[in-house]
């Protein structure tokens, strides 16, 4: 069988990242440029300054993305691209990028949702099987995303308002972590006991929505009047408290989705998904469902990548899915709402 | 030499196709401000019509700032990414150069300018010499009344202002009374085939991965951080972001 090869981009928000992608489950190559280090300057992510990154690395990373794979044009079947949501002016830097390398080789372009990317992921460990449930959990999304069969993506439930890693920056800020905090705060977290017992929001409505402002604010509260009282409180608690809260809500929404709409698979995607404590606990609870699997995106393709969006623009392309010229960056770009008389 | 221009620095879009010194196709647009959405099509649109490809294409010439600066970054990716996956010539002209070009009087002092709001222009000042723009003063973000105090010793020449200076007029003319000369319709718009002459004869970039628009202007995020952090600010840009190699 001839082989597929699939260029990818990403550049929704602080990460410049191209992927050479084999029959959309092997990776050739994944150069990921990151502004973590520019950013942290700022406390979190600017989104001028982000796209001002993105030019200045985006022909860097397709040259080593190239190099690293081993690939010419001509072996190229095709390029993918995400191209929301996300910023728009970092989004535009890709979607730029990858439309004048599909023109100019004569390429098809094939245009993914990140968040299908995130899910996509998941294809490096082992093929989707359908129905599928995804939790996509990051800094800028907490969706819970319905997958009858391949390339289709229905919502069932999202954030209300902070997505949870932008929850997981908040909190960090007032314990002194630059952003990204996820990493620290999981780590303390795993050494301390939830004693602040935290607003677990939504946790009992009948929906699949999430809601993780409350919650950082109850804990920037709870910081602020120990600080005014001059009370030391243990960080590590309040980091187990918080991350504790998170994933009760996260795991408890997903766990009644499995039981209303059971699937095969479950796949955990998305920057968050890196959690120890997610992962850990999803394990636990998954185990106990017969039939259900779960698949957690591999550690090192969590965060944004190139790699991911190729394996997604993989099934687009063979669903006859493209774009031409005229694609734009699409910075709220939603999968379709599962309609409510089917949750 | 097969020569595409660009310029989408602000709300005007120009392209151009050129053959040597030979105009192919040239169309610029004002109607909106969507480049991302309209800037390959016409492209495209352009090489069909001639009957060209893009392997055809020996030089890009693009308008690399000052301007918008996602406007900027819309002709910068496309000629960057072009000139790299294509193995061209890459040739970065000034955005306020490129309004220059639209005055063509020998010895003319022009005044290009872009307006960058609450009384800031981004500008510079040009003189024709054998037909072609050269700098006397240098590009810049600048406020309207320091702008005009370094225009002041010019105050007995004729001014051609173009571009975008409507918000200017008055204290340009309180400067140069009636030796202002403000430009009308098509001559305040960029012309991309203007640039692609310009360009047929100028130095190609010398890593095209490194070229990035000249903004001319800090975020506020990094102004205020480099105010912040002074022994840090001269540090390089790129020493911000590390590339790594994600496999498992």
């Amino acid at each position: 069988m001839k082989q597929n090869l699939i260029m990818s981009f990403e550049s929704s928000c602080d990460e410049t990242s191209v992927a050479i992608i084999k029959n959309g489950n092997k990776i050739l190559s994944n150069v990921v440029a990151t502004q973590i280090k520019s950013h942290q300057r700022f406390g979190g992510v600017v989104p001028e300054v982000a796209s001002r990154h993105h030019i200045e690395e985006i022909t860097f990373c397709i040259r080593d993305a190239m190099k690293q794979a081993n690939v010419t044009y001509d072996d190229l079947d095709a390029v993918a691209v995400t191209y929301g949501p996300g910023l728009v002016g970092a989004l535009l830097i890709g979607v730029t990028a990858a439309k004048t390398v599909a023109w100019a080789h004569h390429l098809p372009l094939i245009p993914v949702n990140h968040l299908a990317g995130h899910i996509y992921a998941a294809r490096f460990i082992k093929p989707i099987v359908f129905p599928a449930l995804a939790l996509v959990v990051s800094g800028g999304h907490t969706e819970l995303v319905w997958m009858p069969k391949e390339g289709e993506f229905k919502i069932m439930g999202e954030t209300r308002d902070d997505a949870a890693g932008e929850a997981y920056d908040k909190i960090g800020r007032v314990l002194g972590i630059n952003y990204p905090a996820g990493p620290d705060v999981d780590k303390m977290a795993a050494k301390g006991h939830d004693t602040f017992h935290f607003p677990r929001a939504m946790d009992n409505d009948d929906n699949y929505d999430f809601s993780f402002s409350g919650l950082k604010s109850a804990f920037i509260n709870t910081v602020h009047h120990a600080h005014q009282v001059h009370k030391k409180l243990n960080h590590d608690d309040l980091a187990t408290s918080f991350q504790d809260a998170v994933i009760d809500v996260l795991v408890d929404k997903t766990m009644r989705a499995l039981k209303k709409h059971p699937v095969k698979q479950l796949i955990l995607a998305g920057g968050v998904a890196a959690n120890h404590g997610l992962r850990s606990r999803l394990e636990k609870q998954v185990d106990q469902l017969s039939g259900t699997e779960l698949i957690k995106a591999p550690l090192k393709l969590c965060g944004d990548n190139a790699a991911m969006i190729g394996a997604a623009g993989y099934i687009f392309y063979k669903e006859g899915i493209k774009a031409d010229a005229s694609l734009n960056a699409d910075p709220g770009l939603e999968f379709d709402w599962l309609p409510n008389e089917a949750k | 030499m097969k020569v595409l221009a660009i310029d989408s620095s602000n709300q005007p879009l120009s392209v151009a196709l050129l053959d040597d010194q030979k105009i192919l196709f040239t169309t610029t647009m004002t109607a909106h401000r969507k480049h991302a959405r309209y800037l390959l099509p016409i492209i495209q649109d352009m090489f069909k019509k001639s009957s060209l490809t893009p392997q055809d294409l020996d030089r890009v010439v693009v308008a690399d700032g000052p301007g918008s600066f996602t406007g900027l970054r819309i002709a910068v990716t496309t000629a960057k990414t072009l000139a790299f996956t294509l193995h061209i010539d890459l040739v970065g002209v000034s955005s306020l150069l490129d309004l220059a070009l639209n005055v063509q009087n020998e010895g003319a002092l022009v005044n290009p300018i872009f307006d960058a709001r609450n009384q800031n222009l981004f500008t510079g000042l040009y003189q024709i010499k054998n037909g072609i723009p050269q700098s006397i003063i240098p590009d810049q973000h600048v406020s309207i009344d320091d702008w005009t105090e370094k225009l002041s010793k010019y105050k007995n020449q004729f001014l051609y202002v173009v571009g975008n200076a409507d918000h200017f007029k008055s204290n340009l003319k309180h400067v140069f009374s009636d030796h202002l000369i403000v430009s009308k319709g098509i001559n305040n718009l960029p012309q991309a085939a203007n640039l692609g002459l310009f360009g047929e004869n100028k130095t190609p970039v010398s890593d095209v991965n490194k070229f990035v628009p000249n903004y001319l202007r800090l975020t506020k995020a990094e102004f205020d951080w480099k105010q912040q952090h002074p022994k840090a600010a001269n540090k390089d840009d790129q020493s911000y972001v590390n590339e790594y190699t994600a496999k498992i």
